[in-house]
């Protein structure tokens, strides 16, 4: 399967991207990784008139401590996260949700920022980063805006990026020890999970993140609520589904979606609290 | 778009459009036809080589992302004087192939895995390769194969 014809331009900067971005207009799309989008692609799901590649600033691939929180440039690699030493210390729920999405060659290509920006309720990371708090940095032709995780995301592969925006750093808080989980459901290896859970705990305080129980990722705040007022982890667990709003597939029904949230949840919660 | 991609050692240029895939531009531009195309959506790791020395399924890859780059296919894994490399030799020993159209994939993604954990076990090798599919489901004595690889 080939992709529609495209205009393929490169950009050596996350400044050179944005003005060719707004030179294109919105039939332009911004190519990472390419992991998501090549695919779309091919499928004629997806058919930009132009591709900004934006794969060669290499000056967006980068992990750094930056005090209470970790920064991850946008076009830092699946495994360029999954094995940082910064990252695996003190955002290990990151780092461990990161080795699960996709298989090791598509962790070689695909970028942090590429999954997120695409927006996709099914995968791992856009829950991962809101469960943890993470903030979005995002680049446009008068600056940079911060964008809280749980204010990205709008609609099924949509975001509040605007057509001239670019995603350029992901902030994510230091866990600070909290216990962790990252609960994944799927029939075969390497697919997309059937509902997924990333989760951590710091005695009281807790987050549950979603994936794929709603047309964004879902922050299971009646979770956090109860378990903050005390409540059991099974007790908890089975408010799981409360924010959710799941849609019926091949692969689940509704009501087993919602069965699932809560089982991993539950899973989650114990795993998180060992 | 005229771009230049280094497949095992020998430079290939070629003017190609933008939407080329790098497992066309193997096959076809390079002429070179080990590298197989399966599933073409990323999933079954067929088309699995080598891009700047680590494994990568070509056919979600664009041309033009690669140019300029470095590609190895299953074509140079051999020795110059016919010796295979010790997984191509492996896969040989262990009877690691029943229809062999993955083999190739398999191969790359193997050499790569071993590459970044010269000493994995056996789970880290299945969990390693889940990103290539064998229809023939043999995959007990690809893993044997691989983990004849391994630094114990």
């Amino acid at each position: 399967m080939i992709p529609a014809a495209f205009e393929y331009v490169r950009a050596g900067s996350a400044e050179e991207a944005i003005s060719l971005i707004a030179e294109h207009g919105d039939e332009a799309k911004f190519l990472a990784g390419g992991h998501s989008l090549v695919p779309l692609m091919k499928l004629r799901l997806a058919q930009p008139s132009v591709l900004i590649d934006i794969g060669r600033v290499s000056d967006l691939s980068y992990v750094k401590d930056a005090g209470d929180h970790i920064a991850v440039g946008a076009l830092t690699r699946h495994c360029d996260v999954e094995n940082s030493p910064i990252v695996m210390e003190h955002a290990p729920l990151l780092a461990h949700a990161t080795s699960h999405v996709g298989d090791p060659q598509v962790r070689h290509r695909g970028t942090i920022g590429g999954s997120l920006a695409h927006a996709d309720p099914a995968s791992d990371l856009p829950a991962t980063t809101l469960a943890l708090g993470a903030t979005y940095v995002v680049q446009g032709p008068n600056g940079t805006r911060e964008i809280p995780a749980g204010s990205f995301y709008e609609g099924y592969l949509t975001s509040v990026l605007a057509a001239d925006e670019m995603l350029t750093e992901i902030r994510v808080p230091k866990m600070n020890g909290a216990g962790w989980s990252f609960q994944k459901f799927n029939r075969r290896a390497q697919d997309w999970a059937i509902v997924g859970v990333a989760a951590w705990r710091n005695g009281s305080d807790a987050g549950v993140a979603l994936v794929n129980m709603a047309s964004v990722p879902v922050l299971a705040t009646s979770v956090g609520s109860a378990i903050a007022s005390g409540a059991s982890i099974e007790d908890a667990a089975e408010q799981a589904a409360a924010e959710a709003d799941p849609q019926a597939d091949l692969n689940a029904s509704v009501e087993y979606r919602q069965h699932l949230a809560c089982v991993l949840t539950r899973r989650a919660l114990e795993e998180a609290s060992a | 778009m005229e771009i230049s991609i280094t497949i095992n050692g020998q430079v290939v240029n070629a003017d190609v459009e933008p939407r080329t895939l790098l497992v066309q531009f193997i096959r076809d531009n390079a002429g070179l036809t080990g590298t197989n195309i399966g599933c073409d959506t990323s999933s079954c790791g067929a088309c699995s080589i080598h891009l700047d020395g680590e494994a990568a399924k070509s056919c979600t890859v664009l041309a033009v992302q690669a140019d300029g780059g470095s590609v190895t296919t299953i074509e140079g894994m051999a020795s110059a004087d016919g010796t295979l490399h010790p997984m191509q030799q492996a896969f040989m020993d262990n009877h690691g192939l029943q229809c062999g159209y993955c083999t190739p994939g398999m191969v790359m993604a193997a050499t790569s895995l071993l590459e970044e954990n010269p000493s994995a076990t056996e789970e880290e090798i299945r969990i390693g390769l889940e990103g290539n599919l064998c229809r023939c489901t043999g995959y007990h004595n690809i893993v044997q194969a691989v983990m004849s690889c391994t630094k114990s």
